[in-house]
C-alpha cells in the first residue's frame, strides 16, 4: 500500500508509526452529515423515520430544522396525516407559515381515507362471499397497503399476515413475506423479520437474485438488532450486488457496507476477515460506496491501528444518527478496540507499553487499565511489569495445570460419591420408615 | 429383696459365656419395672458387679439409677462412676442394648454441662462412641453429643479425629443433621474450611420432607464460609436438594445472601456497611466473628487477583487497587499472605515494589507421587463400595417389586427378565 521499497530501517519505522504519517488520500469524513444526500438514498416511510431520528438526536438546531423540513415535504407527498401532525408539533412554527398545520390538507386526506377504506372493505366482503382465493388475497393485500400508507402499521401487519392463507403460488408467498418484513422492520419487531425471512427462503421455486439480496439484508438487520454481530456480518457480506437501489424502502447499499464492515471488524477473526471481507469480490462493490469503511478494514488488517482508530472516531458522530446502528455503536467500537489491542500484543514476547500507548493514542495509565481488564477476562495471556512498563507474554504451563486439574477432579469425585452414598442411606431410611408406618 | 438378689446372681452367673447373653438380656428386659421401682437401693448391689465382666447387667442397673432424679451432691459421684463404667465396659455386651447405653451417655452429658465442666465428658464420650459403633462407617446417636461436648469444651482437635472417619450408614436422620452441623462448626474453628464446606453442604442438600432449623443455621454458616474459602457464592442449589429446601431456604437467610452479593461486587466499603447495618442479626446468630473473617478475606482475594495480571507492582498501587489505607498496610498484608503460602512473591523494600512469582510446585517430587497414588487407591475403594451397593439394591425385593410394576409390556419375551412373583 505505502511505499515499502526503502531500506529495512524504513520498514521498522513504518511498523512503529502505525500508519499515522502516511500520505492519505483525501477522504471526506468527519464533516457534518449532508442531510439531503443522506435522505436521497432512501424512499418511503423509512426516509421520514430516519429524518425524524436525525432531528431528535443531532446536536444543532439548523440540522434539526433542515431534517424536519425535508420530513414535512416527504410526508405531504403521501397520505399519512397523523405523522404530519407529529412533525408539525416538532417544527413548532420555526420554519415559517408554509410549514404549519395544513388543516385543509389533513381533512381532505382523512376524508379520502375513510372513503377508500369503506370501498376496500366492501370489496373484500364481496370477494369473501364469492370465495375466490386470488381476489381475497388481493383484497387483504390492498387493505394492508392502505393501512401502511396511513401509518397504521399494526393493522397493516395483520392484514398482510391474513393473505397467507390465500397464497397459491410461491410468488404470492414471497410478496407476502416481503411486505410483512417491511412492516415488521418499521414496527421494530425483528423476531417476525427472522421468521418471515426463513419462510421466504424456503419457497419451492427459485427466487430472483434481487429478492435473495433483499432477504439477506433484512436478516442481517434482524441479527444486528438482536446483537448477534457475527451472524449479521455474515448476512450482510452475502448480499449480492444485485441489491442496487431496489430496497431503498429499508436500507441503502452504503448501509450494507457500513453495517457489514463494522460488524465484521468487531466479531471476525483474522482469517475470516481476510476471506470473507477483503477478498470478497461482491462486497467490494459495496465498500467502494463507503471508502472510509474500506480504509478502516484495510488498516486494521495491516496493523495500522492509529489511523484505523482515527477514522473510526471521525465516523462516529455521523453513525450515531443512524437508526439501526445507534444503540450498538458503542459496543461495536469497544469490541473493535479490544480486538486491536489483542492483535497488537499477540505476536510479541514483550511489548513496551510506552510505544503501545502511542499507537493507541492513550496514556500509559489508561492503557494499563485496559490491558488489565483484558488479562482478567483471559483474552490476553500476559502479565504487566508495572515497574518497567513492559508487557510480558506468559504461556500457561500445561503440565502443571493438568496435574492441578487431576487432583481437583479426584477430590471432587471423592466428595460427591461420599455425599451420594450418604443421601441414599438417608432416603433408604425414610423409605423404610414410611413402609413400616404403612404396615 | 429377694428378686433383686436373684437378678444379681443371674447376672454374675450368665455374663461369662456368649450363648447365655441373649437369655440374660431377655431376663433383664423383663426385670425393668423391678429395677425402676427399687431406685435408691440399687447402688449397693452395683458394688457386687464388675463393669468389665458383667457389662450388660451393670448397664441396666446403672441406667435405672441415673434415670431417677439425682440430688446435687450425687451428681459428681454419678459422673465419676459413669465415666469409669464407659471406660471399662465390654463393647459386644453393650451393643445388645444400645438405647440404654445411649440414654446413659446422654445423662452423663447433661450432668457434665450442669457442672459447667464439659471437658470432663470429652474423653469418656470418645470411648463411648468408639465402643458403640459396630464399624467406623456408622453414625450413632452419640456422635453429635460428643461433638457438642467438644465444642463447649473447645477441644476441637479431639473432635476432628472423629470427623476424619468417613460415614456411610446412618441410624437416624436427626443425628446426621446435628453431626454435620456441629462438625462444620468444629472445622471452622480449626480453619479447615474445605471439610467444613463439605459437611455443611451435606446438611443443606440432605433429603428432608419439611424445613429444618438445623438446615437453616447450617446454610447461613455455609454462605459465609463459602465466601471465605472460595471468594464467591452461587445461589444455585444442586439438583438433588429437596424441593422444600429449594423453595423456602432463601427466605430465611436473606441477609446472608445480601452479604454475598456485596462481597461479589469486590468493594470493601460496601461490604463493611452491609455488615454494620446487619450487625445485630449476625451477633444473634453467633456468626459475627465469621462474617468479620469474610470481610478480611476480601483483601486477600483482591491481592490474589493482582498476581494474575501483574509481574511487578508498587506497594502504592497495591494499596490503591485493594482499597487499603497506606503502602505500609499493603506490605503487611502481602507479607502475611506470603507466610501463609497463599501467594508467591518477593518484596523489594528499596523500590517499594513487589515481584510476583509463579507457583514453584513442579509436581515432580516423591510426595506428590504418593499423594496421587493414595488418592487413586481411595477412589478405587469408593468405586468398589458403589458397586456393592448397586448389587445389593438390585436384589432388594421392594425395589424389584416396583420395577416389575412399572415395566412396559410389549412382547412375550419381555416377561422373562423379572421373576413371576414380582409382576403385579
Amino acid at each position: 500500500m505505502e511505499g515499502e521499497e526503502e531500506a529495512s530501517g524504513a520498514v521498522i519505522d513504518e511498523i512503529y508509526s502505525n500508519g499515522g504519517e502516511e500520505k492519505r488520500r483525501p477522504i471526506i469524513s468527519g464533516e457534518q452529515l449532508d442531510i439531503e444526500a443522506y435522505a436521497s438514498l432512501y424512499s418511503g416511510r423509512t426516509k421520514v423515520t430516519r429524518l425524524l431520528f436525525i432531528a431528535d438526536h443531532c446536536g444543532n438546531s439548523s440540522m434539526q430544522l433542515e431534517a424536519l423540513r425535508m420530513a414535512y415535504d416527504e410526508v405531504k407527498k403521501g397520505e399519512n396525516a397523523q405523522l404530519l401532525r407529529e412533525i408539525v408539533q416538532k417544527i413548532d412554527g420555526r420554519l415559517g407559515p408554509n410549514y404549519g398545520l395544513d388543516q385543509a390538507w389533513s381533512e381532505s386526506v382523512d376524508r379520502k381515507a375513510e372513503q377508500r377504506k369503506e370501498k376496500l372493505e366492501n370489496e373484500l366482503n364481496a370477494y369473501k362471499t364469492n370465495l375466490i382465493k386470488e381476489s381475497i388475497r388481493m383484497g387483504y393485500n390492498d387493505l394492508g397497503d392502505f393501512y401502511y400508507a396511513h401509518g397504521a402499521v399494526g393493522d397493516a401487519f395483520k392484514n398482510y399476515v391474513r393473505t397467507r392463507d390465500y397464497c397459491t403460488t410461491s410468488k404470492h408467498i414471497t410478496t407476502m413475506c416481503l411486505n410483512t418484513i417491511l412492516v415488521s422492520i418499521e414496527m421494530g419487531q425483528f423476531t417476525h423479520v427472522t421468521s418471515y425471512v426463513s419462510k421466504a427462503e424456503q419457497t419451492q421455486e427459485g427466487l430472483e437474485a434481487v429478492t435473495v439480496a433483499k432477504l439477506r439484508c433484512a436478516a442481517g438487520l434482524a441479527h444486528l438488532e438482536s446483537r448477534k454481530y457475527k451472524l449479521a456480518a455474515r448476512k450482510f457480506l452475502e448480499t449480492g450486488p444485485e441489491l442496487g437501489n431496489n430496497y431503498t424502502e429499508v436500507i441503502a447499499p452504503q448501509d450494507v457496507a457500513t453495517y457489514g464492515g463494522l460488524c465484521a471488524l468487531a466479531s471476525f477473526d483474522r482469517t475470516e476477515l481476510k476471506n470473507k471481507v477483503i477478498d470478497n469480490f461482491n462486497f467490494r462493490n459495496f465498500l467502494e460506496l463507503v471508502p472510509e469503511v474500506r480504509e478502516i478494514i484495510n488498516d486494521f488488517y495491516s496493523s495500522h491501528y492509529a489511523s484505523c482508530l482515527e477514522y473510526l472516531g471521525n465516523l462516529k458522530a455521523n453513525l450515531l444518527l443512524d437508526i439501526h446502528l445507534h444503540d450498538h455503536l458503542e459496543t461495536l467500537y469497544d469490541q473493535i478496540r479490544r480486538k486491536a489491542l489483542i492483535q497488537y500484543t499477540h505476536p510479541f514476547v514483550s511489548v513496551d507499553l510506552r510505544m503501545m500507548a502511542n499507537a493507541f493514542k492513550t496514556s500509559i495509565a489508561g492503557l494499563q487499565k485496559e490491558l488489565e481488564a483484558l488479562i482478567t477476562d483471559d483474552q490476553i495471556q500476559a502479565r504487566i511489569d508495572s515497574h518497567n512498563k513492559i508487557l510480558y507474554a506468559r504461556h500457561a504451563d500445561q503440565r502443571n495445570a493438568t496435574f492441578q486439574r487431576v487432583l481437583q477432579t479426584g477430590s471432587d469425585f471423592d466428595k460427591d460419591v461420599r455425599a451420594m452414598l450418604l443421601r441414599s442411606s438417608l432416603i433408604k431410611h425414610e423409605f423404610n420408615a414410611k413402609n413400616s408406618r404403612k404396615l | 429383696m429377694d428378686s433383686l438378689e436373684a437378678l444379681v446372681a443371674q447376672i454374675q452367673g450368665h455374663s461369662s459365656s456368649l450363648e447365655d447373653l441373649p437369655l440374660l438380656h431377655n431376663l433383664l428386659k423383663q426385670s425393668e419395672d423391678l429395677l425402676q421401682s427399687e431406685g435408691p437401693r440399687l447402688a449397693s448391689y452395683l458394688l457386687q458387679l464388675e463393669p468389665s465382666k458383667h457389662s450388660l447387667g451393670y448397664l441396666y442397673i446403672l441406667e435405672a439409677i441415673t434415670s431417677a432424679p439425682i440430688s446435687k451432691e450425687q451428681v459428681n459421684e454419678m459422673v465419676v462412676s459413669a465415666a469409669a463404667f464407659i471406660n471399662a465396659c465390654v463393647a459386644e455386651q453393650i451393643r445388645m442394648a444400645p438405647d440404654k447405653f445411649i440414654s446413659l451417655c446422654k445423662k452423663l452429658k447433661e450432668q457434665v454441662i450442669l457442672l459447667e465442666t464439659p471437658i470432663r465428658g470429652v474423653a469418656p464420650m470418645l470411648t463411648a462412641v468408639k465402643k458403640l459403633q459396630p464399624t467406623s462407617e456408622r453414625l450413632t446417636t452419640l456422635h453429635p453429643e460428643f461433638l457438642l461436648l467438644c465444642l463447649l469444651a473447645k477441644c476441637y482437635k479431639t473432635g476432628l479425629r472423629i470427623l476424619d472417619d468417613d460415614i456411610f450408614e446412618i441410624d437416624q436422620p436427626r443425628d446426621f443433621f446435628l453431626y454435620c452441623y456441629y462438625g462444620g462448626m468444629i472445622c471452622i474453628g480449626q480453619k479447615r474450611f474445605p471439610k467444613a464446606l463439605e459437611l455443611l453442604h451435606n446438611v443443606v442438600t440432605a433429603p428432608m420432607s419439611s424445613m429444618n432449623a438445623i438446615a437453616v443455621e447450617a446454610y447461613k454458616k455455609y454462605v459465609v464460609v463459602s465466601l471465605i474459602h472460595h471468594g464467591q457464592f452461587s445461589v444455585h442449589f444442586p439438583k438433588y436438594t429437596s424441593s422444600v429446601v429449594q423453595r423456602n431456604l432463601k427466605g430465611f437467610c436473606q441477609i446472608y445472601l445480601d452479604l454475598a452479593n456485596c462481597y461479589g461486587t469486590g468493594k470493601i466499603s460496601e461490604t463493611e456497611t452491609c455488615v454494620q447495618t446487619n450487625r445485630e442479626t449476625f451477633e444473634a446468630d453467633n456468626n459475627l466473628g465469621l462474617v468479620n473473617q469474610a470481610v478480611s478475606s476480601m483483601y486477600k482475594r483482591n491481592i490474589q487477583r493482582l498476581t494474575q495480571t501483574y509481574l511487578t507492582l508498587s506497594l502504592q498501587d497495591i494499596a490503591d487497587t485493594v482499597q487499603l489505607n497506606s503502602p505500609k498496610e499493603a506490605e503487611l498484608h502481602v507479607l502475611q499472605m506470603i507466610e501463609n503460602g497463599e501467594i508467591y512473591a518477593t518484596i523489594n523494600q528499596k523500590d517499594g515494589m513487589v515481584r510476583f512469582l509463579e507457583d514453584p510446585e513442579e509436581y515432580k517430587t516423591c510426595e506428590i507421587i504418593e499423594h496421587i497414588d493414595s488418592s487413586i487407591q481411595r477412589i478405587m475403594t469408593l468405586s468398589r463400595k458403589l458397586n456393592t451397593m448397586d448389587e445389593l439394591l438390585s436384589c432388594d425385593p421392594s425395589y424389584l417389586g416396583k420395577v416389575g410394576k412399572e415395566r412396559q409390556r410389549f412382547d412375550f419375551d419381555d416377561f422373562d427378565s423379572v421373576p413371576q412373583k414380582f409382576n403385579i
